[in-house]
């Protein structure tokens, strides 16, 4: 694996210049589509995600409801043209998975109880791919639902970390996904202290797993912030058009 | 789409004495919190196939097949065998597994026991290898569910495992242009033992190898894959819920404790193992 492939320059910067707990541009917007109920844009380093929320609406067909509390539907999408080679625009195993893994992270933040009988839709399109797609994704998705005026126990942003040429790092971009030694999507909640979603592959000891983990929260920490913010920008600007 | 699963209902007093019983650290079939049930492994159950195993934990039931073949390899990694890793959730194994195309659960296990395998490095996959970018073996591994009483990961990496440990490869010559198979075999070679160890959360307890009615009551899952250093290969939490990171490194410790011991018993019958 990678031995041929720079992922560090001989001053010890990443190969997009970062230091090692750095993350990359983040560029959020709230409410960006007319026709969802809640909509969100985010671009961190070169991806480009778009998340929608549609709901809650009556479930349908009717055997998929539940008598005491909303059901989610999470679908996330990468588009034919996001990565280099085409991709089929049929759902893989890895969407599956991972609209599966997204779901879970965002289930346990929505007040499910107050909506009973119905469902909650979301859609997260990755428009371009450059590593963390699923974090970035599910950070948009977060934010979406928030938008969508979804009663929320608390907002999770989430970074990928992991291990590169023997070194821990935050926020892997596509090089260092593919050519570095563990790759670990983390998403977190400071205020409930939760961890939503937590995978990992790769090798790395307990000790760089804690590391990495500690890593993973400081910048989710950060992200949060960021989410803040966009959430503000969004509001304030309606405030203004009334 | 994935969507809210629909678990099957299991009573509000089932579920209130497995929690009662856990304020005890004790559990419904009486084993202790950190405890895995009995494991009984059955090499080279399915004749037909390269290698396999029949695993038992508990009442859950997990055979794995390998079947090895040659194939073109994938253009990014020309000089690289094939690995790939199937599991089927067989209606005959429980009343939620219903016929069709791959369950969003199938698939989850499946990617879950890949990672297992490949990342670490248990095939030397460039081992594999017949003629560069043209011919390369191919490692079908299928698991197949056949009594579903809980913890389908644990069961499934100790299956797989197990099967890859014993598994023959036919020998492949090449004459000219065509590549032919002989009648003899060499073993594969097997570079790991890796064990996954899965933890069920009920509200702020947890329980190691979860059995069904555990797994049903429970917030969540957490899966965890120790390679036989005691360095880790894989994680995944499954399902809904919270878990903070303090209970994360928690895990960790425990899974190299229990780790050690469930890779003795799982692969006690594998010659010349590392574990």
């Amino acid at each position: 694996m990678g031995e041929s492939i720079a992922l560090f320059s001989e001053d010890g910067k990443r190969s997009d210049g970062r230091g090692l707990d750095e993350l990359r541009p983040i560029r959020i917007k709230v409410g960006v589509l007319s026709n969802a109920q809640g909509s969100a844009y985010i671009e961190q380093g070169r991806n480009k995600i778009i998340a929608a929320v549609y709901g809650p609406k009556e479930a349908l067909p009717k055997h998929i409801s539940l008598p005491d509390r909303c059901i989610l539907r999470c679908r996330y999408h990468m588009a034919p043209f996001s990565t280099t080679e085409r991709k089929s625009p049929a759902p893989s195993r890895r969407e599956i998975e991972l609209s599966m893994v997204l779901r879970n992270a965002l289930e346990p933040l929505v007040m499910t109880w107050l909506f009973p009988r119905t469902v909650i839709d979301i859609f997260i399109e990755v428009l371009q791919a450059d590593g963390g797609t699923r974090c970035a994704g599910l950070t948009a998705a977060v934010l979406a639902l928030a938008d969508a005026g979804i009663p929320l126990k608390g907002l999770v942003a989430a970074c990928a970390v992991g291990k590169a040429d023997g070194k821990i790092l935050v926020d892997l971009n596509d090089l260092e996904d593919k050519y570095g030694e563990a790759d670990m999507p983390v998403a977190y909640n400071p205020t409930l202290d939760g961890i939503t979603l937590l995978q990992m592959d790769g090798i790395m000891s307990k000790e760089e797993v804690e590391q990495a983990l500690s890593l993973a929260i400081t910048a989710t920490q950060k992200m949060h912030k960021m989410q803040v913010d966009a959430l503000r920008e969004r509001f304030s600007v309606q405030r203004r058009e009334v | 789409m994935s969507i809210t699963e629909q678990r099957p209902v299991i009573s509000k007093l089932e579920q209130q004495e497995l929690r009662r019983l856990l304020a005890e650290n004790k559990r419904i079939d009486g084993r202790n919190p950190l405890q895995y049930r009995n494991i009984s492994v059955q090499l080279g159950y399915v004749e037909k196939a390269e290698g396999s195993a029949l695993v038992e934990l508990g009442n859950t039931k997990v055979l794995a097949a390998v079947k090895v073949g040659i194939a073109v390899p994938f253009a990014d990694t020309p000089n690289e065998g094939i690995l790939i890793v199937n599991a089927e959730l067989v209606p005959l194994a429980s009343p939620v597994f219903e016929p069709g195309p791959p369950s969003e659960e199938s698939i989850s296990l499946s990617r879950y026991v890949d990672r297992s395998i490949r990342e670490s490095k248990s095939i030397d996959l460039s081992s594999l290898c017949i003629v560069p970018g043209r011919s390369v073996y191919s490692l079908y591994v299928d698991l197949y569910i056949l009594d579903y009483d809980g913890n389908l990961i644990d069961a499934s990496v100790i299956a797989s495992v197990n099967a890859l440990g014993i598994t023959k490869m036919p020998k492949y010559v090449v004459e000219g242009q065509a590549i032919k198979k002989t009648d003899e075999y060499f073993k594969l070679d097997l570079k790991d033992h890796p064990v996954s160890l899965t933890y069920a959360f009920l509200d702020d307890k947890y329980v190691v190898d979860p059995c069904l009615s555990e797994e049903y009551a429970s917030d969540f899952t957490v899966s965890m894959t120790v390679k036989a250093d005691d360095r880790f290969c894989a994680i995944q939490k499954n399902g809904g819920g919270m878990i903070s990171p303090r209970r994360v490194i928690e895990l960790l410790e425990r899974s190299l404790e229990l780790g050690k011991e469930l890779r003795t018993v799982a692969y006690r019958q594998l010659a010349g193992g590392n574990g």
